[in-house]
């Protein structure tokens, strides 16, 4: 993982010097980061650190006060989400977030929202169904009624369907069994195998660093850390602090 | 129940759960005292249901020592929880729970007897003290209330000990004698234009009031169909949802056209009182159908609904009448009402794009109060001096003129039939584009901001706009009905449009089950059509008093027992059961553990 695609090409997505408001509350402070085309990197951060906040304004749901989100080298700010959809970003909500009283069907077409090719949809509908057996055989059942798992299933499929070159996904592992995180963790690599590229937000650091090509750490807003995988993962200063070894 | 159930033997009778008994029987108590202060056994002594032993004055203190005596003894049964079998103990549940709200009432009577409270309490009177003692003196009055509380609660309780098919048989025939006593007017009228004058003679009483032969005869037929027609109707019901495909859509299209046939026909046959109530259903379902598409499918709660009501109502009477306003200059002419409904619609989306921008982009509670506002300012704009010279201020306007349809029919008041049968054509409107939009990518859209508004957003849903929409899409259906009311009733006043209407919209639409349209119809049927309209008469004429009494009760009663309204559609009744359906498969042990339900979405912090 380390044959980075950083080299010369330009960034799929970018923040430069990015501050957000909520109000008068400064919450990203001069933000600063890049996903490339087919990477997977990882955001890390703890508790209302503007993880969320991160992602909201990478996808258009938040404008920045002041710096620009790049698409493609394209400024983005201020338009809305829909733009960036149609062009490729997605986001998989915290907690995934279904829309409980519809259908699993009904969940997944909603993904694909914004697309009018009735043959690519249903393309990408098979697509998911040989990711997720499971889901397929829950179609009709009302998703809130669906296991935690499969909830998760559902949420990274309905974000598919709307054939993503980025997938944002906040906190993929919050709320899941420890043993289901594993499982989690392997289908996202798989996403990311399909040549999607992957912006992660966790807090569980050491799994999403194993997989991860780069990492960011963000403290109350500001980025404190930027560098690959392996050298956080050998930080001390992180280890020290963030993953909790004394 | 489930047959498979093994019930343990009967629990004894002294094994009682003594607080719920005594926590039912306050409660009781404390419904038939306030049943009697709200004026209902008085109010309605003169409506004899049967002759002559019983009105429906009594029958409003009488139902719940029984109802309340049954359902002490009812315990929700979930499987795995060892259930006893019902025995002497739930009779003497019941019969406790009776005599505790018995003496309820015969506590008031010895109040009412000793005190005059007059001045807070209104229905304070010597009626009700001669009504409660039965014109026979405070101590009889006070013996025969505990006797008739702990007898009916002894009743109730010994439901329990019958098999279900008798119970239901029981419960079918008194609902049937009282149903038919209290329908009595429509009922006849009925009956005389189906040329059944003399069943009708059979069964009511000259002077009111269903006769003893009646109310045997009503309650024989009805226990006949408990017997069997019931198992006829779930057996079609049945055979109905086993059908698959084509069949089923083939039988789908012989209900829609018997159902359209019968909207028809019907009418035709009917006398003038029962078309007028319907024209009042008509009126109001296409209202709550509009209403429906706002709340149910795009779940913004709009409480001033009634102000596109009145925008409808308005433009049609100024556009109409002669009498208008005098600020109007004269070369504006007066138009057919199909020209004013074309304005209508186009500034009903206008009024809608103008309550729904500035509100749109608020959370639910916010909007629920800011759209209350917006109901009352357009209604006191209506009244103000400023724009009085233009709509008649209090006088409203006059005069105007019914729907003239191409020199066939002039539809107005004073023809209720065929006010119905246009009121009906714009419901079918109403139904299909409501159905219709459910089925598409807007409605899609609309349910997806229902559920989670900021993850619809992220999905690329423009969540302003197809909210706007829906805004805009129930503003025109009300504006519709709005234009019908206006050349129905002749006139429109500024006290047409009150609050209350919006509230009784709202309400049928909740006890009709939100977001699903056959509901709304059944709900508009129902409680319109029985109870009446906020200043419309209903069936029950005798129950104005208490309408919104009984709108309340009922609907608290829906919020707690059958959330899904009316007639449920499959999927909100599973979504809104979960958490039974959850403790059931939780005491089977059936939830593995470690992957919980992924229900985080509250608990988690931002
Ligand atoms: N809509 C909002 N309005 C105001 N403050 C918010 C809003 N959303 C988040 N915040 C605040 O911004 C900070 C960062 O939040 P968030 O980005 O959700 O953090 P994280 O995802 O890292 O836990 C927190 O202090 C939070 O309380
Ligand atoms: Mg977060």
């Amino acid at each position: 993982m380390s044959d980075s695609p950083r080299s010369g090409a330009t960034p799929l997505l970018e923040m430069r010097g990015v501050n957000t408001h909520y109000g008068a509350v400064h919450i990203l402070k001069d933000v600063e980061l890049s996903i490339y085309p087919g990477e997977l990197v990882c955001l890390l951060g703890g508790n209302a650190s503007g993880k969320s906040t991160t992602l909201k304004t990478l996808l258009g749901m938040v404008t920045p006060t002041s710096g620009d989100v790049v698409l493609d080298g394209e400024v983005v700010n201020g338009q809305p989400t829909s733009y960036l959809v149609e062009r490729g970003v997605t986001m998989v909500p915290e907690n995934r977030r279904l829309f409980k009283r519809l259908s699993v069907k009904e969940n997944l077409e909603l993904g694909a929202y914004l697309r009018t090719d009735k043959d690519g949809i249903q393309r990408d509908l098979e697509r998911i169904y040989g990711l997720f057996p499971r889901v397929y055989e829950r179609l009709a059942q009302k998703s809130g009624t669906l296991s935690g798992g499969e909830q998760q299933m559902v949420a990274m499929g309905r974000a598919l369907m709307s054939n993503p070159r980025v997938l944002l996904m906040d906190e993929p592992s919050m709320g899941l069994a420890p043993a289901l995180v594993q499982t989690n963790f392997q289908l996202i690599q798989q996403i990311h195998e399909e040549g999607v590229a992957i912006f992660m937000v966790e807090q569980n650091a050491n799994m999403a660093l194993s997989i991860a090509d780069r990492g960011w750490v963000l403290q109350t807003g500001r980025v404190v850390l930027d560098d690959t995988a392996d050298a956080l993962l050998a930080n001390p200063e992180l280890r020290a602090s963030y993953l909790g070894e004394a | 129940m489930t047959d498979t159930t093994v019930l343990a033997p009967a629990r004894g009778v002294l094994d009682q759960d003594w607080r719920k008994i005594v926590n039912y029987g306050l409660l009781l108590a404390l419904a038939e005292v306030f049943i009697a202060l709200a004026n209902m056994p008085v109010g309605l002594d003169d409506f004899i249901l049967i002759e002559p032993i019983l009105s429906l004055g009594y029958v409003s203190l009488l139902w719940l020592p029984l109802l309340l005596g049954y359902s002490i003894g009812t315990e929700k049964v979930l499987e795995g929880v060892t259930s006893h079998a019902k025995g002497a103990r739930e009779v003497v549940a019941g019969a406790c729970v009776g005599l505790i709200g018995g003496g309820g009432v015969s506590g008031l009577v010895l109040l009412l007897d000793n005190f005059d409270l007059r001045d807070p309490l209104v229905n304070w009177s010597p009626q009700l003290l001669a009504l409660l003692a039965f014109d026979n003196g405070v101590g009889y009055g006070v013996g025969v209330w505990l006797a008739i509380g702990g007898g009916l609660g002894l009743l109730g309780g010994s439901m329990h000990l019958i098999a279900p098919l008798a119970r239901r048989v029981v419960s079918t025939m008194v609902l049937a004698v009282v149903g038919v006593a209290v329908l009595e007017t429509i009922l006849s009228d009925i009956a005389e234009d189906l040329f059944l004058e003399w069943l009708a003679d059979w069964i009511y009483f000259i002077r009111g009031g269903v006769s003893l032969h009646g109310a045997a005869t009503v309650a024989v037929v009805a226990g006949a169909y408990a017997v069997w027609g019931s198992k006829a109707v779930k057996g079609a019901k049945a055979s109905y949802q086993a059908l698959e495909g084509v069949e089923r859509k083939q039988a789908n299209k012989v209900s829609i056209a018997v159902v359209v046939a019968a909207t028809i026909l019907l009418p035709l046959v009917l006398g003038k009182i029962t078309n007028e109530l319907l024209a009042n259903v008509g009126l109001f379902l296409l209202l709550a159908l509009g209403l429906n598409i706002v709340i149910g499918l795009a779940g913004i709660l709009d409480l001033g609904y009634v102000a596109f009501f009145a925008v409808g109502g308005y433009t049609t009477a100024i556009l109409t009448s002669p009498n208008r306003g005098d600020s109007w200059p004269t070369w504006i002419p007066q138009v057919w009402w199909v020209v004013a409904l074309m304005l209508v619609i186009v500034l009903a989306g206008l009024t809608g794009l103008f309550i729904g921008a500035p509100v749109i982009r608020m959370r639910g509670d916010y909007l629920a109060i800011v759209t209350l506002g917006f109901g009352e300012i357009i209604r006191l704009l209506f009244l103000s001096d400023w724009l009085g010279g233009f709509t008649g201020g209090a006088q409203g306007v006059t005069n105007v003129p019914g729907v003239q349809v191409f020199g066939l029919a002039n539809v107005r008041g004073t023809d209720p039939r065929a006010v119905f049968y246009l009121v009906a054509f714009f419901c079918a409107i109403a139904i299909y584009v409501s159905w219709r939009l459910e089925k598409s990518r807007i409605g899609r859209a609309w349910m997806a901001v229902r559920e989670d508004e900021s993850v619809a957003e992220a999905m690329g849903i423009n969540t302003v706009n197809v909210k706007l929409l829906a805004f805009v899409v129930g503003a025109v259906l009300a504006s519709f009905s709005g234009a019908i009311f206006a050349a129905k009733v002749g006139s429109v006043f500024p006290t047409s449009f009150i609050i209350l209407v919006s509230i009784v919209i709202l309400i049928v639409v909740i006890v009709g089950g939100m977001g699903n349209i056959a509901g709304v119809v059944a709900g508009s049927v129902v409680l319109i059509g029985v109870l009446g309209g906020p200043k419309q008469p209903g069936l029950l004429q005798e129950f104005s008093e208490f309408k919104l009494l009984i709108y309340g009760a009922l609907l608290v009663w829906m919020m707690l027992k059958r959330p899904e309204g009316l007639i449920p559609n499959v999927r909100r009744t599973r979504e809104l059961h979960q958490d039974e359906f959850l403790q059931d498969a939780w005491l089977k042990g059936q939830i593995d553990e470690g992957d919980e339900t992924g229900d985080g979405g509250e608990v988690a912090p931002a």
